[in-house]
């Protein structure tokens, strides 16, 4: 889930990070007090959920409070990719003489968190890595084991800082790593992490994105900064078919049949089981397939719940097949499932043979569940054909 | 609507029987059986969550309750 900048700004300074003044207005009236407070040259960022404000205009710099509560006006109605900004950010503008960049997020290859630092920030730092790969450092580090401010000063180093800004970054982006740690973030980056004139840092802009299932543990956090528990927080709001999907995991306790993520391919998607949702939908991509649906199926649904689920992608348009798959699993049953799945089927009008293009699902009551897809010519595997196969099988059914 | 996949078969008697109705009702974990006062009734749109526990046999007098996969 994504915080916006002020938010993010707020939990920077949980660990001290060097902060310019600044204050969260909803008005022009209060946009030009928090000028006259500040004083001097400001700078206005409206507050969405997305990068490009400073390409879609919603950045704006003015020199006097008159100027702030007109720019005010015209950035709070700017729609950034989508989103609509909640309110606007006044802060003091900082003589810069330099502009770095840090981030950690999570390298779900290595299963480390990763550091990212390069003393070219204020861009994309893929450009950077593209153009200027001398000028980023990539640090992997355990998550476990207690954290180092060397490791902050390697990262920072190998970039070419050296001196006192190498000092001064050092605990910056240390304390950014431990943040990372401490509230279960997927994403604490600092872009740009300016070097003013004085040779003083201080966070200019950041991002912060939480992992969704950790909301639980840090709930006093979450209220401190005024985060309902209705608001997801996704980079756009849910669609229907979303809010569909949604439904369909509510009205039933049993099991999951949620997670629905729309796309706009046509193999529709009934996945799940420990982690096997996000390989196979990575497997029909790779395999050239197109996606219409991501969804994470597990925990034993019910047969009306799997139904349902089938029906709702089904009906969604330009869905030509789906593909049932999952892990080896153990604490759901295949026999529900293929009753599930089926029956869904039927329900829609469309024949199981034709419209479920693989179904995948080995472990607890596969033998019964088995019976029940050749009862109704449904092509199916155990566990002898790996989840990346039978992805393959389905999207060479599908252009078939 | 009936079963796709589960058919439940109850003996006319131990159907009848407001004790055994109740025992019934209490043992499906996915509530295939109703207790009521014209005694049990088998809620169909529920026949296919059935889970084959087989708690169902156990609650009534051996051969009186017989659930079929309808798929074999």
């Amino acid at each position: 889930m994504r915080f916006y900048e002020y938010e993010a700004k707020k939990l920077f300074e949980k660990r001290r990070l060097p902060l310019s003044p600044r204050h969260v207005v909803h008005s022009a009236k209060e946009a030009a007090e928090a000028a006259r407070e500040i004083g001097g040259s400001v700078v206005l960022k409206s507050q969405v959920l997305s990068g490009g404000r400073m390409k879609a205009g919603a950045v704006k710099f003015a020199d006097t409070p008159e100027e702030a509560a007109a720019y005010f006006e015209t950035i709070l109605p700017i729609v950034v990719n989508g989103q609509e900004a909640r309110s606007v950010l006044v802060e003091a503008k900082s003589p810069v003489a330099q502009e770095y960049f840090a981030s950690v997020t999570w390298d779900g290859r290595r299963k480390q968190p990763v550091l990212l630092v390069s003393d070219m920030g204020g861009i994309d730092i893929e450009e950077v890595a593209e153009k200027h790969p001398e000028h980023l450092s990539r640090t992997h580090f355990s998550s476990l084991l207690p954290l180092s401010p060397r490791i902050a000063k390697e990262a920072i180093a190998a970039t070419g800082v050296s001196g006192s800004a190498l000092n001064r970054l050092t605990p910056i982006v240390f304390e950014l790593m431990q943040l990372f740690l401490d509230f279960d973030l997927t994403l604490a980056e600092i872009n740009p992490l300016a070097r003013l004139e004085d040779g003083r840092f201080v966070v200019l802009d950041g991002h912060v994105d939480m992992e969704a299932e950790a909301r639980g543990r840090h709930r006093a956090l979450l209220e401190e900064l005024g985060i309902g528990e209705d608001e997801t927080r996704q980079a756009r709001p849910p669609t229907d078919f979303e809010i569909a999907g949604r439904q369909v995991n509510e009205v039933d306790h049993r099991g999951v049949a949620g997670n629905v993520v729309e796309f706009d391919g046509d193999l529709g998607l009934v996945i799940g089981a420990g982690g096997g949702s996000l390989t196979l939908f990575d497997a029909v991509r790779k395999h050239g397939g197109r996606p219409a649906n991501y969804c994470e199926i597990g925990g034993n649904p019910s047969v009306s719940k799997a139904c349902e689920l089938t029906k709702l992608i089904l009906a969604k348009p330009g869905v030509k097949k789906i593909a049932v798959m999952m892990n080896v699993v153990s604490n759901t049953r295949v026999d529900i499932v293929a009753r599930g799945v089926i029956k869904g089927c039927l329900e829609s009008g469309k024949d199981p043979a034709e419209v479920i293009a693989i179904f995948r699902i080995p472990g607890a009551w596969e033998d019964e569940g088995f019976k029940i897809l050749r009862k109704y010519g449904v092509e199916y595997c155990d566990r002898s054909v790996s989840m990346y196969e039978a992805a393959g099988r389905a999207v060479a059914k599908l252009g078939a | 609507m009936p079963g796709l996949f589960i058919d439940v078969q109850v003996d006319p008697a131990t159907a009848a029987d407001p004790e055994l109705a109740s025992k019934l009702a209490e043992a499906c974990p996915v509530d295939i059986f109703e207790a009521g006062e014209a005694g049990l009734r088998i809620v169909e749109e529920n026949l296919d969550e059935c889970v084959l526990c087989d708690l169902c046999l156990a609650a009534a007098p051996e051969g009186s309750v017989r659930v079929l996969k309808l798929y074999e």
